[in-house]
């Protein structure tokens, strides 16, 4: 079994007025399921409500299913006793860093879950130390959160994840409020802990960009997981993307609006080096055929 | 003219050993029926400026004249700036606090002392320009998705009727969709209602496609200030200070480089495929 594997999920929020008796009750996550393999980097995309934070929320039992199940590393999450385990396995990161920092200084923030935890002190120490090294802010470890930019506060609450040694990671569109070089950083220190420390990486994003280089891509709307794939699998229908309400990355609509011009491209070109080795070969084909015609 | 900032400074926690020097003799001109962008690493000064410009932070030294009016001037009525001048915040819909949709976007145009039915006709028209369906007027702001509270805020702001809307990043954490919509719609905005306009974003591409004049903020200073074409030309500088290009300005970089005669002054799609198009077409002919 995969590090995650969800079966036919579903997840209703349910209304209820004073005296709780239930006023409605609205389907956020119908019938989905789905497995990611330890390791992997799993892109999640899809509007605003169509269930993406919702599904989140369940991989380290923020939620608990309506109907359906989701194991996390083998455990079931709707079993109370699995409960700690799970939240120590799979880390969450949210959209606004400064909501989910709580130290005065940096690295008394990252030593904060692994303390919770009972970690003896020394081995905090060691886990902080190799935190901040996996995040690159080392350099900042005294220095006061509230004093950081963006992106660094989000490398700081990330580090905060990282310290509790957890099998998965799932980010909550981590990037949302950041400049465009602390996003960088942000996709970056998540990229390389994916590579280097093996973490199982979930994210989830508005930025199509981000979604390059990921293992699998699942799209959501109405609570469905609507089309999935590798990133160049996905971004090859452009039409379909945009009828669910997503984009995606320049590059590839350029390639696409070329294509529609007569320009004879493939499809899902996701980076610029694609693009120029395309209109290359784009180019001798045709005067080839221009030396034939005469 | 609109508005003139000359010499300002701002200084957070003077005589504290938390000084910072947030804003560093800042000097604008903003003409009415402008359309900027705003841009700028976080923590570059760009937020404290916008609250400058309707009065909400005082500058430390420095002068800020509204129509030739100097702000700062006692007589000068603050109460009457900040309805000319609507502020849409970061993450606005946090602010929503009325029983229905109706009623949010009222509170402002009824405080402002207004006839019943004055304030009912400046809601509703706000609602409409922002594109939200009249079957939602009676609907909880809380029942709504993230893009239909965000138009409610910002239809809250437009009912004032400010001359200048400044908005600070208003399409953070909405879908790509969302998105569009939204800045279409402020787009619209300018066009039709003349209405000056002054955009806050992360967002590179999204500056690019809708705005004539970009104003770059980096520690407190004004780096740049021109169009977008000629401040994307810096695009190596403004990774160095947080910021970045569109993406179609690092291809169209690429491909110049790799031969292709394209213009590499393109900052949206559109261009870039204009000219694209016309660089295979010389080089096919060549």
């Amino acid at each position: 079994m995969g590090i995650i594997k969800i079966k036919n999920l579903v997840h209703d929020y349910i209304r209820r007025d004073e005296e709780g008796n239930v006023e409605g009750t609205s389907r956020a996550i119908n019938k989905v399921s789905l497995e990611v393999e330890k390791g992997q980097f799993i892109v999640i995309l899809g509007h605003n409500g169509s269930g993406k934070s919702t599904l989140a929320k369940h991989l380290n039992v923020i939620l608990m299913p309506t109907e359906g199940s989701v194991w996390v590393n083998g455990k079931d999450t709707a079993e109370e006793r699995n409960l700690w385990e799970i939240r120590q396995s799979a880390g969450m990161v949210f959209q606004n860093p400064d909501n989910q920092i709580i130290g005065t200084v940096v690295e008394e923030d990252v030593g904060f879950g692994p303390e919770n935890m009972g970690v003896p002190t020394d081995e905090i120490w060691q886990r902080v130390d190799a935190a901040l090294r996996a995040v690159n802010m080392v350099a900042y470890r005294h220095h006061s959160p509230n004093k950081l930019s963006g992106g660094q506060k989000q490398r700081v609450a990330i580090a905060g994840v990282v310290a509790m040694r957890p099998q998965c990671i799932i980010l909550d569109e981590p990037t949302a409020m950041l400049d465009p070089v602390g996003r960088k950083e942000v996709i970056e220190t998540v990229r390389e802990l994916n590579e280097k420390e093996n973490v199982t990486v979930i994210l989830i994003t508005h930025y199509m960009e981000e979604v390059i280089g990921a293992d699998r891509v699942f799209v959501m709307d109405q609570g469905e997981v609507v089309l999935q794939g590798t990133p160049k699998e996905v971004f090859s229908q452009v039409e379909l993307l945009k009828k669910y309400r997503l984009d995606v990355p320049q590059v590839t609509e350029l390639a696409y609006e070329l294509k529609m011009a007569g320009v004879e491209l493939e499809d899902g070109i996701l980076t610029t080096k694609e693009l120029v080795e395309g209109l290359k070969r784009y180019l001798l084909r045709e005067k080839g055929k221009d030396r034939e015609g005469k | 003219m609109a508005i003139r900032v000359e010499n300002v400074n701002y200084i957070y926690g003077e005589g504290t050993a938390y000084k910072i020097h947030a804003l560093k003799n800042i000097n604008l001109t903003i003409q009415d029926g402008e359309f900027i962008g705003l841009i700028g690493h976080t923590g570059s000064g760009k937020s404290t400026l916008t609250q400058h410009l309707n009065g909400l932070v005082r500058a430390s030294s420095g002068k800020i004249y509204y129509n030739d009016q100097d702000i700062y001037e006692e007589k000068f009525s603050m109460k009457e700036l900040r309805s000319k001048v609507g502020l849409v915040f970061q993450y606005p819909e946090h602010q929503l606090f009325e029983v229905d949709v109706f009623s949010d976007v009222c509170f402002g145009p009824k405080n402002l002392g207004l006839a019943k039915e004055e304030v009912e006709k400046r809601a509703e028209e706000a609602l409409k320009s922002v594109g939200l369906d009249s079957s939602l007027y009676k609907a909880s702001p809380f029942e709504l998705s993230g893009g239909q509270k965000r138009r409610v805020a910002i239809a809250g702001v437009l009912a004032m009727q400010p001359e200048v809307l400044i908005l600070d990043e208003p399409t953070a954490g909405l879908d790509p969709k969302g998105r569009d919509e939204i800045l279409d719609e402020i787009g619209k905005l300018h066009q039709e209602r003349k209405i000056t306009i002054l955009l806050v974003s992360h967002s590179m591409e999204d500056v690019a496609r809708y705005v004539k004049r970009i104003i770059v903020m980096n520690q407190g200073n004004v780096q740049f200030d021109q169009t977008p074409k000629e401040v994307f030309r810096h695009y190596r500088e403004l990774e160095k200070i947080g910021l970045a290009a569109p993406q179609v300005t690092y291809i169209m970089n690429e491909l110049r480089q790799n031969g292709f005669l394209v213009d590499t002054d393109s900052t949206t799609v559109k261009e870039a495929k204009d000219s694209i198009l016309r660089a295979l077409q010389g080089r096919r002919e060549s």
